[in-house]
Parts: C-alpha cells; sequence; structure tokens
C-alpha cells in the first residue's frame, strides 16, 4: 500500500496527516506561534517512528505552506483545491463545504458544476476574528464557546470585516449587554459574514460538510450556522476530521504528482530551505545600541507627576473615571493635585463591576480622613457610570485629556493619544481645541491590535514589546487595516522575519497608521511644536520611539500615559461644588442588572438595554434618538432637514392614483433619494400607482444581503437589493431605476456626473438579482438634461413594456415629473432657510449634515441628525442651504453634482460663525476619499472645524456623541 | 460651463524649450514609443523607469490612502523622481493622462498637483493629456498628425506585447521573445523620432517584420493552460501595480494574454458616439468623433489582417465583435472607468477560448464593483466552463494573498 503524507500550513497552525492509502494512520494538530519551519520539522520529527525507512508521496498546503513549498521543492496543493480532493473520495453526496480556516474562509460548491470561493482581502470574520473577539470579552475560546450556548438573544453585529465588529460589540460590552448573548452573537456575525461574502446569492442547501478548526471546536458556532441555513442534523455534517481536511486533501493530492521522498530527504529539505529565505522591504532598527536606548529611557522617566501615598493624607479629594472601550482607569487627586490612588485595568466586559468595586477599595482608603469633594466621568461608558454611581460631572473625553496634557506641558499644541480601540488626536490653537481627527473604523491598528498579535504569538504584551526594541531590521507592514497588517505578517514570516522584527514593524506600523491615515500629516512641522504623546499604547517603547524617529522631533509622553483621561477628569472634577457621589452605605447595597428590550418609539425598532441599579434608577442605552429613554418625543420642533425630506419624500407614497397603466415600483435608494419627485410625478401622470419602496431599516439591509456581489461597495448602494426585494415582494408590475451617467446640471460645476454606483448599479442588480426575475426591470440609460431627449429615450425605451403609450403622453408626464421636482427642490431649499433663520431667531447653532441625498435615510443616516439635534443643533443638509453661498472655487475636478453643492455649503459654513459642518462619508465611497480634503480645507482656511463622520453598517452612536460633543465643547471654549 | 479657475501652472512655449517632462511608467513598450513621439514635436521627454516599495512609501505619504492605488503610484513614482535628485525641479514637467470620465481617476491631476505642493514643487507644472481638452498648456498641444503618430506608437507596441506574450511561455531560449520585443521597441523608437510624413506602407511592412522575426523565435509544442488579464487600466498592465502579475502567471506555467491599449482608446472614442446616440448629448461633435472611429477601427482591421495572412499567431479581436458581445449583460452606455469594456473583455476571452481570467483593480475601485465584480455571476451562469478571480491591488496588500487565490483559480482549471 502507498503511504502519502500532507502538511497543511495554515496562518494559525500546523496539521499533518499521514495516510496509507485511504486510511489515516497517523493526525496531528498544532498551532505554529508563527514559527512555520521550525514547527513543521517538530511534527515531523515525531512523526519519524512512522515515517522511517518507507518512502513515501508528500504534499504541503495552506497559505504559509506555498512559500515553503517553493523554498524546499515539494508539491503544493491549493488549500481550496485539497478540500474539494477529500471531499471527492470520502463524501461524494455532499453539496457545499464550509471551511473556516485561522484567517481564511471558503465555500465549495458541488452541485451544478463546482465552484469554489475564498474571502477577499477585505473580510476578517474567521478563526482570528474568533480569537480576537474572545480576547476582547476577556474569555477563552473554550469559555467563549461555552457561554454562546446559553445565549438568548442575538445582537445585531457588523459582519463584514473584523474591526467594523469589534466597534459594533465595544459598546455592548459597555453598555452591560450579558456575555452569552455577546459571544453567540459574535458567532452569527461569522455566520453572515460567511455566507454574504461567499455565497453571494447562491443559495447553501442540501447536504453541508463544515471544516477547520474553529467549526471543530466552536460548539455555538456550529449551532448559528446550522440555524441560520435551516439544516437539518443529517445534512450538516461535522466530521471527526475536521481539522485534517487540507492535510488529508494533501495527502491524498500527493498519492498523484509522482513524488516520493524518504524522513531523512524531506527533513534535509525543508531545513536547508532556511538559507533560501530573503529578507526584503526592512526598516531601520528603532535603537541602535543598548546606550541609545537607556538614553531614551532617561528622557522619558522625567514626565512624571508627584505621588502622595493614601495614607498620609486627610482632607478633601476629587475623584476622575475614565471608563475607556477596553479599559477602565481611575485616579484619585489630592488638592494638590497628588495622586493618592490610581487604578488601571482591562474592564473585562464589565465596567460597572469594576467601578464599583474600585470605590470599594477607596472608600475603604479614604476612611473618615478623606472626603470626595468631587467626581467626573469621562469615556464610552460615561453615561453608564454616571447614573449608576451618581458621579458629579461627564466630561467629553477630548477635554479631559486636553486638560491633562496642559498639566504636563502648557504650551502643548498637539495630543496623540492611542488608546485600545482608538486613536484620537488634537491641536490646540489659542489655548482651544482646534481640529479633532480619530480614526475611523477601517484603519484601527491599535493598541489592542498589538496585543492580540502577541498573545496569537504566545507572548504577554510586555515581554513582545520589549522584543521589538533592539530588533535590528524591523519588517515594513504598511499602515493599512488589521487584517492587512495579519497577512503582512503572514507574508514577512515567509521571509524568514524574526518576532524581534515583527513586534518593532508592528509598532511602526502603528504610529504610521496614526500619522499618515488619521492625522494625514504630510510632516513634522504640521503636527506642531509641543507634542503630548499619551494613551496605554505608549507605554510601549517601541511604539513611542517608533513615533518620535517617524517624526524626528522629541515628545513628551507622561509616566501616567495610560490615565490622562482619569487624571483630567479629576482636575475638572475639582470645579464640584457639591457632590452627589454615592455614598459608601448606598455602594454596599449597591446592585446592577441589565436586560434587554426593544424599542417602540418608531420604525427604527432600536435595541435597547435596560440598566437597572439598587435605588431604582434606569438607564437605557443602544437607542438612537432620546425617545426611547422614556423622556417622550424630542422637542420636535427643532428644524431637521434631513427629518423634512424623509417626510416629504415618503409622504409621495400617499399620493397614488388608480393604476389603469399596472403598479411599478421605485427603490428609495441611491439617486432615487433625490429623483424621486420627478420619476413619481412622471409615472403617475402616465397612469401607473407607483409604489415606493420606503425608508430603509437595518432589515431591509439584511432582506437583500445576500445577493451582494462586491463586499467593498458603499452602504447605500449595498442597501440597494433590500429595496429590490421588498418591492417584488409587493408584487409591482415593473421596478424602475434608471441608468443616469450624469445628474442634474445645476451649471455649477465642470461637469455633472454621478459617480458610478449611482449611475450604473441597476446593471449589476440585474445580473446578480434572481428576484428580479419575477417582475420587469426597467434602467434605461437616460438624459435628465433635455426634456426632449428624456422623453424620447422614454419613449423607445417603454415601448417593448407599455407599446401603448404614446409621445405625447410621455412629453406631458415629463412636463409633470419636473413640476414636481422642482417643487421638492424649493421645499427643501426653502425649508432650509426656515432653518437658519429658526436658529438665529433662537440663537442656536446651526449643523450643516452634509453629505450626498441619499445620507438623509434614517438607515444610512444612524440617526445622527436626531442625535445632533438633540445636542442643540439645528440641522441642514448640504442642498437646502448650498443657494446661500456663493460657487467656492477648488483645486480638484468639480465634475459630480453632488460634490458641488457640498463644496457651496462648506463655503457657506466658512462665511457663518454660527453655522458648523459635519461632514457624512460612507465607507468605501472613493469619490469622497477626493472631497474630505477639498471640504476640510475650505473650512480650516476659514479658521473653522472640519469634522468627519464615516458610515457604514455600523451604529455605533457612542463614538459620533463623544465626536460631536467634542465638537461643542470646542465651540465654548 | 467652466467653473474652476485656472488654479494650475501652465506649460508654456518658453518651457518646452529646455523642460525635461516625465511620463509615468504603465506598459514599458507603449510608453518609450509614445515618449518618442513626444521627442519628435519637440518635447524632452523621459519615462520614468522606476520600481520599488519606496514608490509606494512615497506616494503614501502624500496621498490619502483612501485614493485609489494607482493614483498613490504614479504620484508616488513623480515626486519621488523629483526627490531623487537626478532632474532640476525647475527645469521639470510633469504629464498624465486625463480621460475626463465620470471615475474619480480624472482627479488624479488634481491629486497631483496637491501632492506636489504638499512636497514643496508646487512651481512644477503638470501637463493634462487628454482628448477632452480639459485643460490649456500651450507648450504641449495634441495635433491631430501627433494623434496619428500615438495612435502607431499604441498599434506597434499591442503588436509587440502579444506576440512575447504569445512565444514567450514556449521559448526553447529563456528571454528571447523578450529581447526581441525590446530590439524592436528600440527599432521603432528611432524610426519614431524621425520626424516628416508618416508612411503607412512602411509601417505595414513593419508588421510583417515583426511577425517573421518573432515566428523565428524556437518554441515548445505543447500547449499551455491560457490565461486573460483584464481589469482597471493601471492595474492591468502596470507590473509595478499589479506585483508582476504576468511574471508570476507564466512562472506557474500559463500563456498570458492581455488585451490591448486600442481597445482602451477605441472605447474612448466609442463613448463619445455613444454620447449622441442614448443621450441626444454633444451632437455637433458626432462626426467628428465617427470620423475618428471608423479610422482607429480600420487600423485595427488592417493589423488584424497582417497577422492572419502572415502567421499563426492569435490576432486581436476585431473591436466592433468586442462590442457585439456585452448584448444582455451590460449597457452600452455604462462608460465610467473601464465601463462596458472590462465586462466586454472577459466576454471576449471566453469567446477566444481563454477560460481562466484574472480581473484586477485597486481596492475599493468604484466602476469595477458594476462592470467587474458585478457581472462575474451573469457571465459564470451563462458560460459555466469559465473561471474568474477578481483581485484587488492595494498598497496593504500582499502577494501571498493574491498569489493563493490565482492559484486556486488554475487548480480548478487543471481538474
Amino acid at each position: 500500500m502507498q503511504y502519502s503524507l500532507g502538511i497543511d500550513i495554515g496562518s494559525t497552525t500546523v496539521k499533518t496527516v499521514l495516510m496509507e492509502g485511504d486510511r489515516i494512520i497517523y493526525e496531528k494538530y498544532e498551532r505554529h506561534m508563527s514559527r512555520v519551519r521550525a514547527k513543521a520539522l517538530e511534527l515531523l520529527e515525531e512523526m519519524k517512528p512512522h515515517l522511517m525507512g518507507k518512502r513515501f508521496a508528500v504534499a504541503l498546503s495552506g497559505s504559509a505552506g506555498l512559500g515553503l513549498a517553493e523554498a524546499c521543492g515539494i508539491p503544493f496543493v491549493q488549500e481550496v483545491f485539497a478540500t474539494g480532493e477529500v471531499v471527492k473520495r470520502l463524501e461524494p453526496e455532499v453539496t457545499a463545504v464550509i471551511e473556516l480556516g485561522g484567517e481564511d474562509a471558503k465555500i465549495i460548491f458541488f452541485d451544478g458544476g463546482t465552484d469554489e470561493r475564498m474571502n477577499g482581502s477585505c473580510a476578517g470574520g474567521t478563526g482570528a476574528f474568533i480569537d480576537q473577539m474572545a480576547t476582547l470579552l476577556d474569555l477563552d475560546a473554550d469559555e467563549m464557546d461555552r457561554l454562546s450556548l446559553a445565549h438568548t438573544r442575538i445582537y445585531p453585529i457588523a459582519s463584514r470585516c473584523g474591526v467594523f465588529a469589534k466597534t459594533d460589540i465595544q459598546p455592548l460590552l459597555n453598555q452591560g449587554a450579558k456575555k452569552e448573548d455577546v459571544a453567540a452573537s459574535i458567532y452569527q456575525a461569522v455566520v453572515n459574514q460567511t455566507i454574504a461574502g461567499l455565497a453571494q446569492g447562491r443559495r447553501i442547501k442540501g447536504k453541508v460538510l463544515f471544516l477547520g478548526g474553529p467549526l471543530y471546536y466552536c460548539k455555538g458556532l456550529r449551532q448559528r450556522f446550522q440555524e441560520t441555513l435551516k439544516l437539518s442534523d443529517e445534512e450538516a455534517i461535522f466530521p471527526e476530521y475536521g481539522r485534517y481536511a487540507v492535510a488529508m486533501g494533501a495527502a491524498i493530492y500527493a498519492q498523484k504528482t509522482g513524488y516520493e521522498t524518504e524522513f531523512d530527504t524531506l527533513i534535509q529539505r525543508i531545513e536547508g530551505s532556511v538559507s533560501a529565505a530573503t529578507v526584503s522591504n526592512r526598516l531601520p532598527a528603532l535603537f541602535e545600541n543598548r546606550e541609545e536606548y537607556e538614553a531614551f529611557h532617561a528622557r522619558h522617566a522625567k514626565a512624571d507627576v508627584a505621588r502622595r501615598a493614601i495614607e498620609t493624607y486627610e482632607g478633601r479629594a476629587y475623584l476622575g473615571i475614565d471608563c475607556g472601550s477596553t479599559t477602565t482607569k481611575m485616579v484619585l487627586l489630592s488638592e494638590e493635585k497628588e495622586i493618592l490612588y490610581s487604578y488601571y485595568h482591562s474592564n473585562r466586559g464589565n465596567p460597572v463591576e469594576i467601578v464599583r468595586e474600585q470605590l470599594q477599595t477607596i472608600f475603604w482608603l479614604c476612611g473618615d480622613r478623606i472626603r470626595i469633594a468631587g467626581s467626573a466621568v469621562t469615556g464610552y461608558g460615561e453615561e453608564l457610570i454616571k447614573n449608576a454611581f451618581g458621579v458629579d460631572l461627564g466630561v467629553v473625553e477630548t477635554i479631559a485629556h486636553y486638560t491633562a496634557a496642559k498639566y504636563f506641558l502648557p504650551a502643548v499644541d498637539f495630543i496623540l493619544d492611542i488608546g485600545g480601540q482608538d486613536i484620537k488626536c488634537f491641536r490646540i490653537r489659542n489655548g482651544a481645541i482646534d481640529s479633532i481627527m480619530l480614526n475611523e473604523a477601517c484603519s484601527s491598528g491599535c493598541g489592542s491590535f498589538i496585543e492580540t498579535f502577541a498573545r496569537s504569538m504566545g507572548y504577554e504584551i510586555d515581554e513582545f514589546a520589549s522584543k521589538g526594541l533592539l530588533s535590528p531590521a524591523p519588517v515594513n507592514l504598511g499602515s493599512r487595516c488589521t487584517v492587512f497588517m495579519n497577512s503582512s505578517v503572514k507574508q514577512s514570516q515567509r521571509d524568514g522575519a524574526t518576532v524581534e522584527d515583527i513586534s518593532a514593524g508592528l509598532s511602526v506600523s502603528v504610529v504610521k497608521n496614526a500619522i499618515y491615515k488619521v492625522i494625514r500629516a504630510g510632516s513634522a512641522e504640521e503636527l506642531g511644536q509641543n507634542i503630548v504623546v499619551q494613551g496605554g499604547t505608549f507605554y510601549n517603547d517601541a511604539v513611542l520611539r517608533a513615533f518620535e524617529q517617524e517624526l524626528g522631533r522629541d515628545v513628551i509622553r507622561p509616566a501616567i500615559a495610560g490615565l490622562m483621561g482619569a487624571y483630567g477628569a479629576a482636575l475638572y472634577a475639582m470645579r464640584v461644588k457639591e457632590t452627589t457621589l454615592i455614598g459608601k452605605d448606598a455602594l454596599a447595597s449597591f446592585v446592577h442588572t441589565s436586560k434587554s428590550a426593544v424599542c417602540n418609539g418608531c420604525t427604527n425598532r432600536c435595541h435597547l438595554t435596560v440598566n437597572t441599579f439598587s435605588d431604582g434608577k434606569k438607564f437605557i442605552s443602544g437607542n438612537q434618538c432620546e425617545r426611547g429613554l422614556g423622556l417622550g418625543a424630542v422637542s420636535e420642533e427643532i428644524p431637521n432637514l434631513h427629518a423634512f425630506k424623509r417626510a416629504y419624500l415618503t409622504g409621495l407614497s400617499e399620493k397614488k392614483s388608480e393604476g389603469v397603466r399596472g403598479v411599478i415600483g421605485l427603490p428609495l435608494a441611491l439617486g432615487m433619494y433625490e429623483l424621486l419627485p420627478l420619476w413619481h410625478g412622471l409615472f403617475s401622470e402616465l397612469g401607473f400607482r407607483v409604489e415606493i419602496s420606503g425608508m430603509s431599516t437595518k432589515r431591509t439591509y439584511e432582506k437583500g444581503q445576500f445577493s451582494i456581489p462586491s463586499d467593498t461597495a458603499c452602504y447605500p448602494a449595498k442597501i440597494m437589493h433590500g429595496h429590490i426585494e421588498e418591492l417584488v415582494e409587493r408584487g409591482v408590475d415593473a421596478i424602475f431605476y434608471p441608468c443616469l451617467s450624469y445628474n442634474i446640471d445645476e451649471k455649477d460645476s465642470d461637469n455633472h456626473y454621478n459617480c458610478p454606483v449611482v449611475a450604473y448599479y441597476s446593471e449589476l442588480l440585474k445580473g446578480n438579482m434572481e428576484a428580479l426575475e419575477q417582475t420587469k426591470f426597467l434602467y434605461p440609460y437616460l438624459n435628465i438634461n433635455s426634456r426632449r431627449e428624456l422623453t424620447r429615450g422614454l419613449h423607445t425605451y417603454l415601448a417593448a413594456f407599455f407599446p401603448k403609450i404614446s409621445k405625447g403622453e410621455i412629453a406631458r408626464a415629463v412636463k409633470r415629473g419636473f413640476a414636481e421636482y422642482d417643487r421638492y427642490m424649493a421645499a427643501v431649499r426653502k425649508e432650509g432657510e426656515r432653518a437658519v433663520a429658526y436658529a438665529r431667531e433662537k440663537g442656536k447653532r446651526i449643523m450643516v449634515l452634509a453629505g450626498r441625498p441619499y445620507h438623509a435615510d434614517a438607515e444610512i443616516g444612524h440617526g445622527i441628525d436626531k442625535l445632533a439635534t438633540s445636542l442643540g443643533f439645528v440641522v441642514v443638509s448640504e442642498d437646502s442651504i448650498c443657494q446661500l453661498a456663493e460657487h467656492h472655487p477648488v483645486r480638484v475636478l468639480n465634475q459630480w453634482t453632488y460634490h458641488a453643492r457640498l463644496y457651496r455649503a462648506a463655503r457657506y459654513a466658512a462665511e457663518n460663525s454660527d453655522v458648523e459642518l459635519v461632514q457624512l462619508v460612507s465607507f468605501g465611497c472613493g469619490v469622497d476619499a477626493i472631497t474630505t480634503d477639498e471640504v476640510r480645507t475650505i473650512l480650516e482656511q476659514n479658521g473653522k472645524f472640519y469634522t468627519q463622520i464615516k458610515i457604514d453598517e455600523i451604529t455605533n452612536l457612542g463614538a459620533v456623541r463623544i465626536r460631536l460633543r467634542s465638537l461643542i465643547g470646542a465651540l465654548e471654549q | 460651463m467652466k467653473k474652476t479657475e485656472k488654479s494650475y501652472i501652465s506649460f508654456t512655449e518658453e518651457m518646452k524649450k529646455d523642460y525635461t517632462v516625465l511620463i509615468p511608467n504603465m506598459l514599458p513598450m507603449h510608453f518609450t514609443l509614445i515618449s518618442k513621439v513626444f521627442r519628435n514635436y519637440g518635447i524632452r521627454s523621459e519615462l520614468l523607469l522606476t520600481q520599488g516599495q519606496h514608490i509606494k512609501d512615497t506616494g503614501l505619504k502624500y496621498v490619502h490612502n483612501d485614493t485609489c492605488y494607482p493614483a498613490v503610484l504614479v504620484i508616488g513614482q513623480f515626486i519621488d523622481a523629483l526627490q531623487s535628485g537626478k532632474y532640476d525641479p525647475h527645469k521639470t514637467a510633469l504629464i498624465l493622462f486625463q480621460t475626463g470620465g465620470g471615475c474619480r481617476a480624472s482627479n488624479y491631476i488634481n491629486l497631483l498637483r496637491k501632492a506636489l505642493q504638499k512636497a514643496g514643487y508646487d512651481y512644477v507644472p503638470v501637463i493634462s493629456m487628454s482628448l477632452a481638452g480639459l485643460e490649456d498648456h500651450p507648450g504641449f498641444q495634441m495635433s491631430i498628425p501627433m494623434v496619428h503618430r500615438l495612435l502607431y506608437a499604441i498599434l506597434y507596441a499591442d503588436l509587440l506585447m502579444l506576440l512575447r506574450n504569445q512565444c514567450r511561455p514556449y521559448e526553447i531560449k529563456k528571454g528571447e521573445s523578450e529581447a526581441l520585443a525590446q530590439i524592436w521597441t528600440d527599432r521603432l523608437a528611432a524610426e519614431m523620432d524621425v520626424s516628416g510624413k508618416i508612411s503607412y506602407r512602411k509601417i505595414k511592412e513593419n508588421y510583417k517584420k515583426i511577425l517573421a522575426d518573432f515566428n523565428k523565435i524556437p518554441r515548445a509544442e505543447e500547449r499551455r493552460i491560457r490565461v486573460g488579464v483584464v481589469g482597471e487600466i493601471f492595474v492591468k498592465y502596470s507590473p509595478l501595480g499589479n506585483n508582476n502579475l504576468e511574471d508570476f502567471l507564466v512562472k506557474e506555467g500559463a500563456e498570458v494574454t492581455v488585451p490591448g491599449l486600442l481597445d482602451f482608446c477605441l472605447y474612448c472614442v466609442y463613448n463619445n458616439l455613444m454620447d449622441t446616440k442614448l443621450l441626444g448629448r454633444n451632437k455637433g461633435q458626432y462626426l467628428i468623433w465617427r470620423i475618428a472611429y471608423r479610422f482607429f477601427l480600420k487600423k485595427q482591421k488592417d493589423l488584424i489582417e497582417i497577422i492572419r495572412q502572415n502567421s499563426e499567431f492569435d490576432p486581436p479581436t476585431p473591436f466592433e465583435h468586442t462590442v457585439s458581445l456585452i448584448k444582455g449583460y451590460i449597457g452600452i452606455g455604462a462608460k465610467m472607468g473601464e465601463g462596458w469594456l472590462l465586462t466586454a473583455e472577459m466576454l471576449e476571452l471566453a469567446d477566444k477560448g481563454i477560460k481562466n481570467i484574472v480581473c484586477t483593480q485597486p481596492f475599493g475601485c468604484l466602476p469595477n464593483h458594476i462592470c467587474g465584480k458585478g457581472m462575474m455571476r451573469p457571465i459564470k451562469e451563462r458560460n459555466p466552463d469559465i473561471n474568474i478571480v477578481a483581485i484587488d491591488y492595494d498598497a496593504g496588500a500582499t502577494a501571498v494573498n493574491q498569489e493563493n487565490r490565482i492559484k486556486l483559480m488554475l487548480a480548478n482549471y487543471s481538474e
């Protein structure tokens, strides 16, 4: 019988399988901790008794196996292909295989033509992702799995990419959601990710085989898959060899290659390949030698604060709490601003409990000698902690950090804070916070990233970081999102990089990410003269050094870099006259429970978390607006142009004509958001009853999610699929969404294009949505800038579907359509002017919540407009006030209709002291990469703040709230 | 109506005398010849042949890194050249090609100017080369004879690229095809440099000589897997942009087919015709565009005919046939970026019997959501034996992931 050996080296594990014919005689599965070659050799050595003296076939597979196979000249088989080999040999009845690995996810379809798919480069949700999430929950993978089985509800978690999911999970934890539920929700996100990202419209049915490590170990994940795909126990197969399938496939493949070897030769080949490793793409060392490091260390040791033993103090004290996304920090100050007590710890997913414990300790330490005279809280958990313990003040994070930084360096003009989940930085000009930049959801290469990475390589963060300090040649890992970094690391390992080089390289890339991606600086001069860096990540000397190196200048890192928020809050608390902080006795009987609920205040149906405290007080979170708080409706009279547009457009659906010619459906998404009145009027006039799909919700998105072919397209485009599904369900006779290369020419720009997605999305819908086969889909190429051409184009096109419509009728309908469109645009502008007048009369601030027409959508805009009104802004849209400003010359090609308005709106904000502009940008919007810089320039040249909010499927209003409150805080300074 | 005030530095007649004009590199053979055409018109042009990681790094430093990857590379290459000390920045101009379409690529030139400003080179003039006549540069004016010459440069280079790709996997002596293509590029460049009237007869003679020379390369008899490369124009062609995709594919044992640059030119011209036909726009220019279209088409037909008559090589697909293939897939009005041409090229390859296709795009490329990834399902549905893999290119994307996916496609095929 022939022996064959399959070795599968993935991103995190090595698997080996030895087969004799079809029979497995040996198997082994181990994490390689990035020591690919060494681990492979180790496993082979263990197999020596089985292999000695035999000739056997061998093949390698797996993403990390590729490089090794090349280097030592052993046959390689692509891992998806290897899986296919196994299925064909062992499970011929299987219709589909789902395989999750460390960093890859794959689906193979066997029914109706083999089709094999693999996740693209922007799709985290895999084994590594589950590991990261477990870390976030402070659980190990087994515990997380066990907990997930006891869940009672599933939260919506963005499933596209690991980084996004994190942004969803963090607030859930901070709001007190149960770990059981969060764990199950994480698995659900992985399931959704796999189905949406890989199946892309192809249904997964019949017998499904589940393979790979995560699916072998996580029962909760299996359960989620089985339930979501509605598979019976017979249909869902989780085989014993799940973890080894690829290695088995490689062994089967090996039998066919004709390549045979012996144990010693194989070992020699693998060992010999070491020298073939190339050292490429390296960076200069962080420190030339140990002396240089020590000088650096001594310099930074100077930036410290006074401390005093709490036992020796008597009198008043001030408490600062920073309830951050991953850690909770607390500082107790004496009246002389000495630190009496400090605390820094991971909040283990339950910040309330941590703060309670700490308060207890503090009270005990204070005894009767010290009285806490004031308290303040900042950070993500601000509201929750404030409500739970009666903390006196809530401070916006940015203000807290500035307060603290000023203490160390009164002339500070730039602060960079890299925390666990986010990067914040702001400039100070004339003693006021001038511009605030936060990292976007896609670039969070922050502290927790290094930490998770360290753990995955088997190190604690401190050890990992110190290893990097003396790396002679850090690897260059680029400055993009974590998913990319993972594969960059993989590649560098293949090129023979050591742990030291990787650790140093990660530090450098975190820094580059901050400088070039978040701050977008071209040179050190742009940042400022007096820079303070803080946040837990800067405890890492490698990061600090990399930052100074990249900048070419020394910076201040306070010794309490990780406590700065709490320190600032404590300083801030000194202004409190009479404290409301919970007392010692009340704390002893403090109880906190949280349960979930659904808000019925509006159609958004937000998932709420209701926190109840021992005194009967309640704190509700998760709501998009104030309605869920039981406060009744927000003061509705504050003008909000986004709400106005929504009401106007959805109001059109009540105007229904007879429909003698049938029912036509208009999906309210993308370009339709503005042109709806035109098409509505036009088709009504033609004698159609017009059905409008209505405002989007999360469910709209989910409904169409399965037919989205490009996972990096923008959310407004992806949600279109749901609108189409909805219209088809309503049984309309036809759906209309035309292809418009050119938008309305408002004579304000060089050209008047639509963006490619708005213009041609119908083509994609037609090609990818099965649902459209049940109806007529009308998507003519039209020219809406000439009534004659529009009439001609429509007449020619509609003739094929509705031959009885005459050209004269269409001409009349076009006229009516434009009358409706003009009326709408006039109404929007009039309302914009009314809003401005209202604000001026009542002395309120005006916010131009600028973007594109479809950003007014309730789901796409995530209720940011409502949040803004609840913070006291009058909200106008860019198209409602652009007529109030002159045309603004820009340095870019001004060739899109929507953007011309945007630039005008920016100018309007620049010219009016009571107007602020906040730009909404959809993640993945390529065109906005150009507009954002331009809008920023227009505003900053005129001394205004520029605030950009990136939106996607994520609904993390917490971060948006911090931004807007920081803006208000900055304005008020 | 022009609303962007002229905020750029024109390339003047004066500058023409002693400025060096740098050309970014997308396609080495094509751009070498194009550079010679410029020289012929008195412009001291120089093609940038720089490669390497530092180009990406420089680009990332000066360009918003959400911007598409080609902009990062092109701008990085320019600034890297200016900083290299090889050129006197005060005597250097840059040139970029603009289509003026609805894709953000039309904005590269503005991004370049912003980047120059950031890097302290705001005085360096940037020439916009565009058939749409978007800007005014007295020292660089496109004349009909110049366009005519450029057309031949493209035809020559398309032919050389086609022949090299068809010979390279089978050549007995490694590197022979590449060397021959290089010899011919130099020879044609020398010919292009001579002013005076161009003789079309001479050009056709050259086609035949080129064909004869490539025919003489001793080649193995075997047939290899044929793999087509389509996608966004820059990453499709530029080895810098696509991590040396062609070399990788050849190493994996494939014969590579990349549709020529002339198709893209024809596509741009054809879109002007469609703007009138579909939308009733620019009726005044219709006739001129039609003349240009027919002229281009004729030149392509001649080339195809000569290849057929004089060799066994597989000629380019006639443009009109390529256009006809998209019926039932995508509308002819989808004209941003590579637009319908991208879909058409995938179908064209399938039509030729090339069943393995790599569809390349910069990460987050807007038109390719629709014309590339958006069309894969209908194409696969109606051509079940076709194998398409979409590969995203980006400053942060690694060759490992890209190569792994391409290997999957190749493994699929060999079943």
